[in-house]
């Protein structure tokens, strides 16, 4: 019944036709220390970015993907640090030299990650109002981050920020130059804060839950414009959510994460259609559909996300999981391992258990 | 923002109006008058004054007429500008301010001067290297600066000064200063007197305004535009200097009018304690033996102040704060 | 998680499980800022602090070693005598050295030399003076003191005054006489902070408009001066309580602002809240809706506020006293203590006279401690 396991190197890329690698997680684990215990938000997990790719990462609140996106730009705070694992970034200024740089092991704020913070990776957070200096002009922060990362003059910056601007669709972009973001409506401060993004053209964009502040009209849109800007710029971009259905719009691949860890892993259109994951399942028979039977109760995922101090022992989701093997998945760790197209980390399909930590 | 200045500007007269009838009233509630007083100071120095001189007395200072008409008298020549006299000094009241006022608004200029450049530093260093030994120290400092009453300070200071340098560190001038006329010279020793009290006064509001900036900062530091600012690849303390300790000090800004008061008070305190010739002690002394139109033109006085300290500071809030710029 | 918390004052204290199956507890809101205070160590300490100066306060003659107003020339400017435990090399039971007092014929000053020969023992719970303690109860004992047997020697551990008066003595009573005028000032502006505030913010409009002038007009007068020409209007015959009084008003009077704009603000922000809106649908009146729904819900933010300015008024009558137009004799506080140490040459002759300001910080350190500890452990928000 289960397939036979493929042992799987990660450093080669799964399909040929994905391009070449330019973010590679590697067992990345972030964990924080606070008062009550050591809190191990991200525990294990690895997945590649492909060139030119949409990754999407999916989960709960709470299922550590928003600080393995502030891992990979260096961005967690105390009491928090990366414990363990490689974040190799395959960095590509000036168009021919390439080097790979290991940003787990770079200092926090140091200068080699700060070159690299908004110049090759730049972040589309999640509140763009919030993310805005009330007391400075959208524009004044977008030139500062053009000058910060290229050698131009003021007035150049200023230009390269306009230029910005309509590109991301501004409706008169140069008068808006001087507005404040929350003078802004919700749709163009998300603009906004994507010009500032793009205001270096970084190779990879990571997008934390862009779309959670908006509503479903302007979220077409921004979508529409990502997807646009992707295909022009040919960056790879990592997107965060909680919304299956914009992974389903938007991404090409995706990672299911839950409670610090990779449950499934594989192309969109392999495991939205196939999903092997029995949280995957669950996340998926959950959306509401147009086509599904009328009054009948809403299929949820039984209980909760458990206390982040009392993880359960082996696969942390076999407390809610409805196939769970009793003796088999409340004790050991199961592997992220190819089944099929995917990757799986499931007892349901293949054996083969983590080593236990110390 | 004009409309708003404008505004402040049109309000300050009826203020000014109403802090006038209350000054007044205050100086007129113990009993009695100037006169009383003066008789039972002279009684006790072995002098009397026989009635047809008391009331040739009263008559000459207006002191006969009843209350009301009296505050009109005062307003009516304060308008004019006429500040009125003594009774006490038998100078004119203009004189006897105007020759302090240099030395009051000294200190307190430096007073609050010394406070936004020990206080802003230190409640940012505090909020950004927050638990460590340097904040711990310098939240242990804001604690006792609170505690410790200024004249407390001043006294301790006094005698250490005293105890352990044989120098005396009361009044303003040195003794060859003292009554010379106005130069350079007698500006520079001033200066290097001053200081101290202008610390002294500036203690506890420093201890306030650290503690404020540091708490305000600490909430500013996690907000995203913060984190946003560190995502664009900013050094560490340029982005917290440009972005979250401005937003942060902010409201501070705006409050630093309202210290003008308590600085104008802590100073009379500290003036008692440390014999300088400021206002604060001509204040207490017309207090005490209702000097009226000394007293009330005074306590107009420190009201003006505080309305253009609380303007200015405003306008200031205004400049730093788009939000209410735009408003 | 659980529904329960909503109305803070009104959940009782329970278990139940929340939807994830965790166990958790439900306490009202004053309970949970209560034990997150605990976790405050310093505030803590500083709490036991205050709870010994108040005991201090509540019997100050129990303290004390002297009737306060003991005064004799020839005990003038006594310098503090330690309690030692050592003499000749050996340990004894605690003791003080007597000193005597001699006139240097030059400056003509009383100066006072340590008398190492003789020693007057120091002991708990000796018989001294007669009180009454709380006012009934006719005790004759003391906390410390010299064993009455030693009749015609006195120990000062604070050393004496101008007037040969006990420091140590005076301060206990000092300490009660400060901090109940900083309690009941604080109690009459809170009064008043809490009403004019409330009804400011719950209203609005032109009444909100009116309160808020008035807190403008008061907030811009300099507190000394008016403070110094309402103590200038009371009059010297008045007895030592009326003053007391009076002095809590004058206090009062402009102190009542800082509360009132908290609490208007306070009221502003929760008059959107839902749970209001629920109250008010169901149909309850305003009054009860102010007094049962919003007052206990930021009742915590409110003792913090007051026990932060309690030290304030602490403060503030220590300076009036000062001045001398505070609290005056034969009234004893810490401020009127501190007015015998008014210039250099006081302090100079007798630095010991300086002691009660000690007194004043550690107290006004040790509420500023726990309000703050109290502030944040009332705001669900902070970290």
């Amino acid at each position: 019944m289960q397939p036979t396991p493929t042992q799987t190197n990660d450093a080669k890329p799964m399909n040929e036709d994905r391009g070449d690698v330019v973010l590679s997680v590697r067992n990345l684990k972030t964990h924080f220390s606070t008062d009550d215990g050591v809190v191990k938000a991200v525990d294990g997990v690895t997945f590649n970015l492909h060139q030119g790719e949409v990754l999407g990462v999916v989960g709960e609140s709470g299922c550590g993907k928003s600080i393995t996106m502030k891992s990979v730009m260096q961005l967690v705070g105390k009491p928090g640090r990366i414990v363990d694992g490689q974040i190799l970034f395959k960095r590509n200024r000036d168009g021919t030299n390439t080097e790979e740089v290991d940003i787990a092991k770079l200092r926090t704020n140091g200068k080699k990650i700060r070159e690299i913070r908004g110049g090759d990776i730049a972040l589309i957070p999640q509140e763009p109002m919030a993310s805005f200096s009330p007391l400075h002009s959208i524009g004044s922060q977008i030139v500062e981050a053009v000058m910060l990362h290229q050698d131009v003059s003021k007035q150049e910056a200023k230009r390269i920020a306009i230029e910005k601007l309509n590109e991301v669709g501004m409706p008169s972009a140069e008068q808006r130059f001087d507005a404040y973001s929350w003078q802004l409506s919700g749709g163009l401060r998300q603009r906004a804060i994507i010009a500032l993004a793009l205001a270096c053209n970084p190779s990879i964009l990571i997008a934390d839950e862009p779309t959670t502040a908006i509503d479903v009209t302007t979220q077409a849109q921004i979508l529409e414009l990502l997807k646009r800007l992707q295909r022009e710029h040919g960056s790879s971009i990592l997107f965060i959510t909680h919304d299956l259905g914009v992974i389903a719009q938007l991404a090409d691949h995706v990672v299911v994460m839950y409670l610090g860890r990779v449950m499934e892993q594989g192309a969109v259109s392999d495991v939205f259609s196939h999903p092997r994951h029995p949280y995957t399942r669950a996340l998926l028979a959950s959306i509401p559909s147009l086509h599904s039977e009328p009054r009948i109760e809403l299929p949820t995922v039984a209980g909760g996300i458990p206390h982040p101090l009392q993880r359960p022992n082996g696969c942390p989701f076999h407390p809610r999981c409805p196939d769970a093997i009793p003796g088999t998945c409340d004790v050991a760790m199961p592997k992220l391992l190819d089944v099929e197209q995917s990757k799986v980390a499931c007892f349901l399909h293949h054996d083969e258990a983590e080593e236990a930590d110390a | 923002m004009h409309l708003f200045i404008l505004k402040r500007l049109l309000i300050a007269p009826f203020l000014l109006a109403i802090f006038s009838v209350i000054a007044f009233v205050l100086i007129q509630a113990p009993p009695g008058d100037f006169l009383t007083s003066y008789i039972a100071e002279l009684a006790q120095g072995g002098t009397s004054i026989g009635q047809e001189q008391i009331e040739a007395l009263r008559q000459q200072y207006g002191l006969d007429r009843p209350t009301y008409v009296q505050y009109f008298v005062w307003v009516g020549n304060l308008l004019q500008g006429d500040l009125g006299t003594s009774f006490e000094w038998r100078r004119s009241n203009a004189e006897l301010i105007g020759e302090r006022l240099t030395l009051t608004l000294t200190m307190t200029t430096i007073s609050l001067i010394f406070t936004w450049a020990i206080a802003i530093p230190a409640g940012i260093i505090s909020a950004v290297r927050q638990y460590s030994g340097i904040d711990y120290v310098i939240t242990v400092l804001n604690y006792i600066g609170l505690a410790t009453p200024n004249f407390l300070l001043a006294l301790l200071i006094m005698w250490f000064a005293f105890d352990q340098f044989g120098v005396t560190v009361t009044g303003l001038f040195s003794p060859e200063y003292v009554a010379a006329p106005w130069s350079l010279a007698r500006v520079a020793d001033m200066m290097s007197r001053i200081w101290l009290p202008a610390l002294v006064l500036a203690v506890a509001g420093t201890a306030e305004v650290a503690r404020v900036v540091r708490a305000n900062l600490l909430d500013e530091l996690d907000r995203p535009y913060t984190e946003m600012a560190r995502a664009k690849g900013l050094p560490e303390w340029r982005l917290v200097l440009k972005y979250p300790t401005r937003v942060a000090i902010a409201p501070v800004i705006s409050t630093l009018g309202w210290y003008i008061p308590r600085l104008l008070s802590g100073g009379l305190v500290v003036s008692v304690v440390m014999s300088l010739p400021t206002i604060g002690p001509l204040l207490l002394r017309s207090l005490i033996g209702q000097d009226m139109y000394l007293a009330g033109t005074i306590i107009l006085l420190y009201s003006v102040l505080t309305i253009v300290g609380t303007l200015l500071s405003d306008i200031l809030l205004a400049l730093l704060d788009p939000r209410i710029r735009t408003a | 998680m659980s529904h329960a918390a909503t109305d803070p004052a009104t959940a009782a204290p329970s278990t139940s499980h929340d939807d994830r199956g965790n166990q958790v507890y439900v306490a009202p809101g004053w309970k949970l800022t209560w034990l997150r205070f605990k976790k405050h160590r310093l505030a803590l300490v500083f709490l036991w602090l205050i709870g010994l100066i108040t005991i201090v306060a509540t019997i100050p003659a129990f303290f004390a070693t002297m009737e306060p107003d003991d005064s004799r020339a020839a005990r003038a400017f006594r310098p503090p005598q330690v309690i030692r435990i050592v003499h000749d090399g050996r340990l004894t039971l605690p003791f003080v050295y007597a000193a005597e007092s001699a006139r240097n014929p030059r400056t003509l000053k009383l100066e006072w030399t340590v008398d190492r020969e003789t020693r007057l023992p120091v002991r708990m719970f000796v018989k001294g003076f007669k009180y009454e303690l709380f006012g009934f109860i006719p005790v004759d004992r003391h906390f410390v003191g010299i064993p009455p047997a030693y009749e015609g020697s006195t120990v000062h551990f604070l050393g004496t005054d101008r007037l040969g008066r006990d420091q140590w003595s005076r301060l206990m009573f000092g300490t009660q006489t400060s901090l109940s005028i900083g309690l009941v000032a604080v109690a009459i502006s809170t009064l008043l902070g809490i009403l004019l505030g409330g009804i400011s913010g719950y209203y609005g409009g032109l009444v909100d408009n009116v309160i808020q002038r008035i807190i403008e007009i008061l907030q811009s007068l300099p507190p000394i001066p008016i403070w110094l020409a309402l103590s200038a209007a009371l009059p010297r015959t008045w007895s030592v309580t009326t003053v007391y009084f009076a002095i809590t008003v004058i206090l009062a009077l402009l102190g009542w602002t800082r509360l009132a704009r908290e609490v208007r603000g306070r009221f502003l922000s929760l008059r959107e809240e839902d749970f209001v809106s629920a109250a008010r649908l169901v149909g309850a009146s305003k009054m009860r809706i102010i007094f049962s729904h919003m007052v206990p819900s930021f009742m915590s933010h409110i003792i913090a506020a007051v026990t932060l300015a309690i030290p304030l008024m602490i403060l503030n009558e220590t300076f009036l006293s000062f001045l001398g137009l505070g609290m005056r004799p034969p009234a004893i506080s810490w401020g009127v203590m501190l007015q015998e140490a008014q210039n250099l040459q006081s302090v100079v002759n007798a630095p010991w006279l300086m002691i009660p300001g000690l007194f004043v910080i550690l107290t006004v350190l040790a509420l500023n401690i726990i309000g703050d500890g109290l502030r944040d452990a009332a705001d669900p928000y902070a970290n």
